[in-house]
């Protein structure tokens, strides 16, 4: 026993990992996820409800998965905290960093009765995920269009396809599972588009070809969807996407278009499509909410910002750990290799140990497939030319391309913060979460400025930088919180 | 054809069926136990269920509790992400929009909600 209590916020495949490790270096661990069921994203489940025979056949790595699963939430020094809402992480001192505090709401996501609680460990280990990102095109807010995430949850996790006759674009191998996702489940999958082109994509894959060797399972993943894809004859399709989604209250038609290696139309050749719905993604957002809100620092790279981490997966926080997609975009088995190194290490365990050695390379494996990820599937540099005046760009407040273009042009406004009360972009319900990356990207080129202006005695208006990280209700923060069971002598406010 | 679930017969994963109703708008939708309240309204055809300011239709989009855009009210709960509630037998559900009514001003245009109708 360490004596160490760990908090690892997430149970996805690096969350689980880095719990099942902080247990076996000794440590108590509270395992956190606003889900229901453990195995986030990738490993998502099926309701118990639905009493699956088989529910492998929808899963890659189900038994290893299974196993861990079974063996934490069992494990008598783990405590686990399904449907629960990490809204808010409280630094003790803002000058000096130390173990945030954990503010959680427990209970069915967006309810009225949900308990507050707050949360005091030794470490925590931050493995939130990624959600899809999506670039704006005409359109893509008629129902039918779904971020392809969307599409993926609702086939894996509840057996509901999307539509019958599907176009799944964009960028990335995520475009393959989606459309396996989707194949499985009975739907038609007309054409998969990739934005990139074959000559981008072989560059950025075939570039020091030993490094993809350590990620075989990955690539044998990739090769089974491909095999799909040719056995229901769906054609894939590099150098093409989606322009735009037409319908009267629905998709009924997408304009496909072939690009340049920068994402340029090629002039005459756009193509209409009759389909029921769309499938869209164009990489992913790390959800750095939480990280930001425990004063990581976070790295810039090209294809995004992403929390920094040492060797050790540790963050400039003291006793903060961060594992998984936030620190990268590199899939789940670099995630399970960072969240093993980081649960090892928060909990206290010997940072000499021999079975640090292949989830150190494991990592680093991952970081180098992160990089060739990110060099073979980029964001094109001339995207914004599918963007009409009255594009939405921001969809909860319907904020639309034209009105960023006015607020660019208008030198007082032209900062981030001001370009938000102007346009209402990210001030809706979703707060920027889906239109954030997107609106300071077009700020910045628009005004040929970064978008983040530095504002006196204020914090970087970073796209990310969200105090409240999830909806809580003004009677809930009313509510005095109950201190966690497993803090008997919680700290005064 | 639209959204649908995969039939239970045909289903690979050998799932069973338990049935549960919800009361949308005072109209009853069938889905099965386990369900999201987006995964019964998608499995029951309907594809969107909010009206945004503009009027313009909406339900999911990113399918994982990010967007919002497929807020619903539940029982005397505004604004939950219906992908990410489970749907339980008899809970009533009242579709919103943000939509001015004709004739009303912009103080009444900012988030009005349909109010869900008292219990019996």
């Amino acid at each position: 026993m360490t004596h160490r209590h760990v908090a690892v916020i997430g149970a996805g495949p690096a969350g689980l990992a880095a719990a099942e490790a902080a247990l076996s270096a000794g440590a108590r661990v509270t395992l956190i996820d606003s889900a229901d069921q453990p195995g986030g994203q990738y490993h998502r489940m099926l309701p118990d409800a639905y009493h699956a025979a088989r529910p492998e056949r929808l899963q890659h790595g189900w038994r290893a998965f299974d196993r861990r699963r079974r063996r934490v939430l069992a494990h008598p020094r783990c405590t686990w905290w399904p449907d629960t809402s990490v809204w808010a992480l409280e630094r003790p001192d803002t000058e000096e960093p130390g173990v945030p505090r954990v503010h959680v709401l427990r209970g069915p996501a967006d309810g009225g009765r949900r308990r507050r609680l707050t949360l005091d460990a030794d470490a925590l280990v931050l493995a939130v995920g990624a959600h899809d990102r999506v670039l704006p095109f005409p359109g893509w807010e008629l129902p039918g269009v779904f971020a392809a995430g969307a599409a993926q949850a609702l086939a894996k996790g509840e057996r509901v396809v999307v539509g019958d006759h599907v176009v799944v674009a964009g960028t990335g191998p995520f475009l393959l599972p989606v459309a396996a996702s989707l194949l499985e489940a009975g739907s038609r999958v007309l054409e998969v588009l990739e934005a990139n082109t074959v000559g981008t994509l072989a560059r950025g894959w075939s570039r020091r070809p030993w490094e993809l060797a350590a990620q075989a399972g990955k690539a044998g993943e990739l090769a089974e969807y491909a095999a799909l894809l040719i056995r229901h004859r769906v054609p894939f399709r590099a150098g093409r996407t989606v322009v735009e989604a037409r319908g009267d209250g629905r998709v009924e038609e997408v304009v496909t278009a072939r690009l340049h290696a920068d994402w340029s139309v090629v002039p005459g050749t756009e193509r209409t499509l009759a389909v029921d719905a769309v499938c869209a993604t164009h990489g992913f957002s790390p959800q750095l909410e939480l990280p930001l809100a425990a004063g990581c620092a976070l790295r810039r790279t090209p294809s995004g910002e992403f929390v920094a981490v040492d060797d050790d997966q540790h963050t400039s926080c003291p006793g903060v750990y961060a594992a998984g997609e936030i620190t990268g975009v590199a899939g789940a088995p670099a995630a399970r290799s960072e969240g093993a190194l980081a649960g090892w290490l928060a909990g206290g365990g010997d940072p000499a140990a021999p079975s640090l050695r292949p989830l150190r390379r494991g990592r680093d494996h991952g970081r180098a497939f992160a990089e060739r990820l990110a060099t073979a599937h980029p964001i094109g540099e001339a995207w914004p030319g599918w963007l009409r005046p009255e594009t939405v760009i921001c969809r909860c407040e319907e904020a639309d391309y034209a009105s960023l273009c006015r607020a660019a042009g208008n030198e007082a406004s032209a900062g981030t913060r001001v370009t938000k009360l102007e346009t209402r972009a990210g001030l809706g319900p979703c707060q920027g979460r889906v239109c954030g990356p997107t609106v300071a990207e077009l700020t910045a080129r628009l005004t040929g400025r970064p978008a983040e202006r530095p504002v006196e005695g204020l914090p970087a208006a970073g796209p990310h930088l969200r105090p409240i990280a999830q909806p809580i209700r003004l009677g809930e923060l009313a509510a005095a919180p109950e201190p966690s069971p497993d803090n008997p002598t919680p700290q005064a406010g | 054809m639209s959204p649908r679930r995969v039939r239970a017969e045909a289903d690979a994963v050998g799932r069973q069926e338990g049935p549960l109703r919800i009361i949308v708008d005072g109209e009853p939708v069938d889905g099965i136990a386990g369900q999201t309240i987006a995964g019964v309204l998608l499995a029951a055809d309907r594809l969107s269920w909010r009206r945004q300011r503009s009027g313009a239709p909406r339900g999911v989009f990113c399918g994982i509790g990010v967007c919002f855009d497929c807020l619903v009210t539940v029982g005397e709960d505004r604004d939950v992400r219906s992908c990410r509630r489970r749907a339980r037998d008899g809970d009533v559900v009242t579709t919103q929009t943000r939509q001015a009514e004709p004739g009303q001003g912009r103080e009444a245009q900012a988030l009005r909600t349909r109010e869900p109708e008292t219990g019996p």
